[in-house]
């Protein structure tokens, strides 16, 4: 049965290694024979070090055998996000900017994964610095669509979709700052949730928009997502933005039958793809079914949310990669000449084209004299979209649309069209922009493709979130669906 | 000094950088202090890796208010940093942590001491209104060497308080008082250490010049990076001299950015209004905004010491000091401490113990410690009590001893100079020493008719009769001699007028 290892769930892994029926040492000597075999096609990774694998699989079992293992993600591989820092290993975000750069420390979450006994798995392809939706703006490779070679995994964390699709690893990392961990969730058919914002320490994720970015948890099922929430979530003093031991107080799940789902008016009109619009008020009608109370909410200023996040986070963003200079770490020209001019053709040479249209768009709108009628009344839209969305939330218990609007495209299809792409996140956006934990549930497929529905709950609402995964993904087959590559 | 025509006034402004005294940095848990190798002081959070994040050091934000008691600030209940974008490779991250907003410290003032027409004598005092002061992050330094360039970041992150003040400055005098005083309110509360040498406090200085009576202020400049008082003081001349000439010559005053050569004692522009920075102010998403609690400021308060002027009033007016050991005194705290300390162990004279402590013991100090001007050139340098071998009591002991007639004044600085350098107490040395005077009246009585019976000494007796009071020094030498030089001289003064009634 080694062969289908690649294929469980991270919980049955977990039950397998603790009763002995496996050691870490097979599962990843099984997963890395997978990788040799899957990888060069759909390109998740950017880089394996087998040895380190295998060494850390053997650390693994040992401590097992001595009776010290760490907990239910003992033995078990991680693949972790290039944004994400993890110790010896290389940190570029899947840019020329920081090609060369492997990472003298753990970021938080590399530090919780190892506490609970996980093997950090390698590193996932994304857009360079986590910009874009397809993963096309990756400087390093191309990621493709496990379901259809010939479509984009969605963005920017498209590397950990396509790697847990493609039965590469059970469970990853992503970020998220617009919906990049949701939207390729769902173009994946995997599940992705990003947590409240302050739930999981930025310490060593490298910040795109800083008020936006939250690291989160993704896998084949809602049972495993909840299982890696789990590890990755604790106080952190080194981000001033995480909760303390006494803010994180989760909100219980309680009985998902119960749920009062609030469906935005005009959600599942214009611009949604019929059969995306009909796979979610499947899911609608489900959870009605179940005895969920389902009405309809009004979020007047949703329209707002994309101009406000191109705002906002491009100008976060252009703040946040001035440090890429050559000067200290990363690609330096080889231009000889000033300082001054060292920087300038470093950046350059370093940054792609996406990350050059954003930095120069944040740094125009905290420009002087034009700072006030963007930037600053971005902020101002940000406040009233959390506000209704919070209000919204305080008469239901989530809410509930497509994740994204239609199925994944043809790679190179919106290449073009930035604003096109831009689109993607409509969805997904307004979370991040307020703060809030929301997940991607598959949901069925349009024609070959999957689909997958978004829920948004109430600031440390994840367990409600969570209970209404688990109660679809109990009752239908999308969760561990793989396809055939 | 400089001078300024009668029918102009110049009008001052300071920014005046002071690098506190904290452990560690002021975002970044990597401690800091002078004279490392380079970047030796350094951590992935200083050096901006990616994916590092600051977090604000309680104790650089409580130094800052403990700043704002000190001058009379309100501390206002939040503050918040702000990022200011701009590239230079000393810049770990190609933006500063500041505070543009709501800075840590709003309003208090500073007063100040000008000097008097001698030292003897005290000058006019003003207060200097502070603006606010802000607390932010220091930047590594740039060196070029050869055909490279090379950077040191072990300054970068280090904390920074900026002390702005309104524009009430009126002369290079005021400006060079109005540092002293800040100094010695920084350092005496512990704030920072200002070490000019060290580059522990550096000053931007605006200055613009109007027609006296004018209401409306003339255009400024500002010159940079000043890194002494006397600096602050020559720019201020210079830059007076400059704009009243230009405006004299009917050429308008740009306002520009300026450096200050101080080998040359020139100033030289740096760039005009034109090339301004657009820093691209915004609040620093990863630091939220900070409460400042009200239990935190209270505890702070307590830590306040006595202002250096109300210290300096209460030597003079309780304690009936002269003004010139008051005003040497009260500059150093720990100084002021000490004496304070001798005076409680014996309150009956005060001067006696300011006029040894302020003259004897700072002599010796310094001249124990060899030490030398360390933050500003004029003033006396700050003297290390910790390793003086004579404690407060002991000092009061040997005053007490000279106002009891144990020991004359001038026995006195002998017994201090033993007392220096071998620690032990006045009485001990005078008793080793056998230097107790003879007070005892039925002997020197006896020795008194003794003299002036001796026919040598009549002419003297004669004079002294006839009204010359001086010769009745004449007299006292033969006394001492037959004393060991140990009798008392005021009782002999009073025995022999007696005898010579």
């Amino acid at each position: 049965m080694a062969d289908a290892l690649h294929t469980l769930a991270a919980a049955e892994l977990g039950r397998r290694l603790a009763a002995g029926a496996l050691t870490s040492r097979a599962l990843c000597g099984a997963l890395l024979a997978r990788y040799q075999a899957v990888n060069d096609k759909v390109g998740a990774f950017t880089h394996l070090d087998q040895a380190d694998v295998l060494a850390q699989a053997d650390a693994s079992d040992a401590r097992r055998q001595a009776g010290q293992g760490r907990g239910p993600l003992e033995g078990i591989p991680v693949a972790i996000k290039d944004n994400i820092a993890v110790k010896g290993q290389p940190l570029t975000c899947s840019s020329k900017m920081l090609a060369p750069l492997v990472s003298p420390y753990d970021s938080h979450v590399a530090e919780r994964l190892r506490a609970a006994g996980a093997i950090l798995y390698g590193r996932l392809n994304m857009d360079e610095f986590a910009m874009g939706s397809s993963t096309e703006n990756s400087a390093i490779r191309k990621t493709l669509n496990p379901w259809d070679l010939a479509r984009i995994p969605g963005g920017s964390s498209g590397g950990s979709a396509a790697a847990l699709a493609s039965g590469l690893v059970p469970l990853a990392l992503g970020s998220d700052t617009g919906g990049s961990i949701r939207q390729p969730a769902s173009h994946c058919g995997v599940v992705g949730l990003k947590p409240t914002y302050g739930l999981i320490s930025r310490f060593g994720l490298v910040a795109f928009a800083s008020s936006l970015d939250q690291i989160g948890p993704m896998a084949r099922s809602v049972e495993d997502c909840e299982l890696l929430l789990n590890a990755l979530a604790s106080a952190d003093a080194r981000d001033m933005t995480c909760f303390g031991p006494s803010d994180r107080t989760l909100t219980p799940g309680g009985d998902a039958q119960k749920l009062r789902i609030g469906i935005p008016k005009g959600f599942l009109g214009k611009g949604v793809a019929p059969e995306v619009a009909a796979a979610v008020k499947a899911a609608v009608e489900f959870y009605r079914a179940q005895g969920c109370a389902i009405s309809e909410v009004e979020l007047p200023s949703a329209d707002l949310a994309v101009p406000t996040y191109y705002v906002v986070a491009t100008a976060e963003a252009s703040s946040n990669l001035g440090r890429y200079d050559g000067v200290r770490y990363g690609h330096r020209s080889a231009t000889a000449g000033t300082p001054f001019e060292m920087m300038t053709a470093s950046r350059s040479e370093g940054f792609g084209p996406e990350v050059k249209r954003r930095i120069l768009l944040g740094t125009f709108v905290l420009s002087a004299g034009y700072a006030d009628a963007y930037y600053v009344r971005a902020l101002r839209a940000r406040a009233k979209i959390r506000a209704e969305y919070l209000a919204a939330l305080a008469g239901v218990d989530v809410l509930l649309t497509p994740t994204v609007p239609t199925p994944a495209f043809k790679v190179g299809e919106k290449a073009s069209d930035p604003l096109q792409l831009y689109l993607e996140d409509i969805f997904t956006i307004p979370a991040n922009l307020a703060g809030l934990p929301a997940i991607s549930v598959p949901c069925g497929k349009s024609g070959h493709l999957p689909v997958g529905f978004h829920l948004v709950g109430a600031p440390l609402s994840e367990a409600k979130l969570l209970a209404a995964g688990r109660l679809f993904e109990t009752a239908h087959g999308y969760a561990h669906q793989q396809p055939a590559l | 000094m400089s001078n300024v025509p009668s029918d102009w006034e110049v009008v001052i402004g300071l920014e005046v950088h002071v690098q506190l005294h904290t452990r560690a940095k002021v975002f970044a848990s990597s401690p800091w202090g002078f004279g490392q190798e380079p970047n030796e002081q350094v951590d992935p959070v200083v050096l901006g890796l990616p994916g590092t994040l600051p977090v604000v050091n309680r104790e650089a934000v409580e130094k800052s208010i403990l700043f704002g008691l000190v001058v009379g600030a309100s501390v206002p209940e939040r503050c918040a940093w702000d990022r200011k974008n701009y590239f230079y490779p000393d810049n770990p991250k190609n933006y500063q942590l500041t505070q543009k907003d709501f800075p840590v410290v709003v309003g208090g003032q500073v007063e100040i001491e000008l000097p008097g027409a001698s030292r003897n004598v005290m000058g006019e005092h003003k207060f200097i209104r502070i603006h606010h002061a802000h607390l932010e992050e220091d930047v590594g330094k740039l060196s070029h060497a050869g055909s490279g360039s090379l950077v040191d970041y072990n300054r970068a992150g280090v904390p920074l308080l900026e002390i702005v003040t309104e524009p009430d400055l009126r002369s290079a005098a005021e400006a060079e008082a109005f540092l002293r005083s800040l100094v010695a309110m920084l350092t005496q509360a512990g704030v920072a250490d200002c070490d000019m040498e060290k580059g522990q406090l550096r000053c931007d200085c605006n200055v613009s010049v109007r027609r006296r009576g004018a209401e409306k202020l003339g255009t400024r400049t500002e010159t940079k990076n000043l890194n002494s008082i006397s600096s602050v003081r020559d720019t201020v001349i210079y830059e007076t001299a400059r704009q009243i000439r230009e405006l004299e010559a009917g050429r308008a005053i740009t306002q520009e950015t300026r450096g200050w050569n101080a080998e040359l004692a020139r100033g030289y522009v740096l760039r005009d209004k034109e090339d301004a920075h657009d820093y691209r102010y915004f609040p620093d998403p990863d630091i939220p905004t900070l409460r400042l609690s009200r239990e935190t400021v209270a505890r702070l308060a307590k830590q306040v010491p006595e202002n250096l002027y109300d210290r300096q009033r209460r030597y003079v007016e309780k304690l009936g000091l002269p003004y010139t050991a008051a005003s040497v005194l009260v500059n150093d705290r720990a100084l002021a401490e000490w004496f304070e300390a001798a005076v409680a162990a014996h309150p009956a004279n005060p001067s006696g113990i300011a006029n040894l402590v302020a003259n004897d013991l700072l002599r010796d100090l310094a001249a124990s410690a060899g030490a030398a001007g360390a933050f500003d050139e004029a003033a006396p340098a700050p003297v290390s009590l910790a390793s003086c071998p004579i404690k407060p009591a002991q000092l009061a002991g040997l005053v007490k001893l000279t106002d009891d007639g144990v020991i004359s004044k001038q026995q006195a600085k002998e017994v201090f100079a033993e007392m220096f350098k071998t620690g032990q107490d006045a009485a001990a040395i005078v008793d080793a020493k056998g230097l107790r005077q003879n007070s005892d009246t039925g002997e020197l009585e006896k020795i008194v008719q003794e003299v002036i019976a001796d026919p040598a000494v009549a002419k003297s007796i004669a004079e002294y009769r006839a009204g010359n009071e001086k010769a009745i020094n004449a007299l006292k030498g033969p006394i001492m001699k037959r004393t060991q030089g140990k009798a008392n001289p005021g009782l002999i003064d009073q025995l022999l007028r007696k005898a010579l009634g």
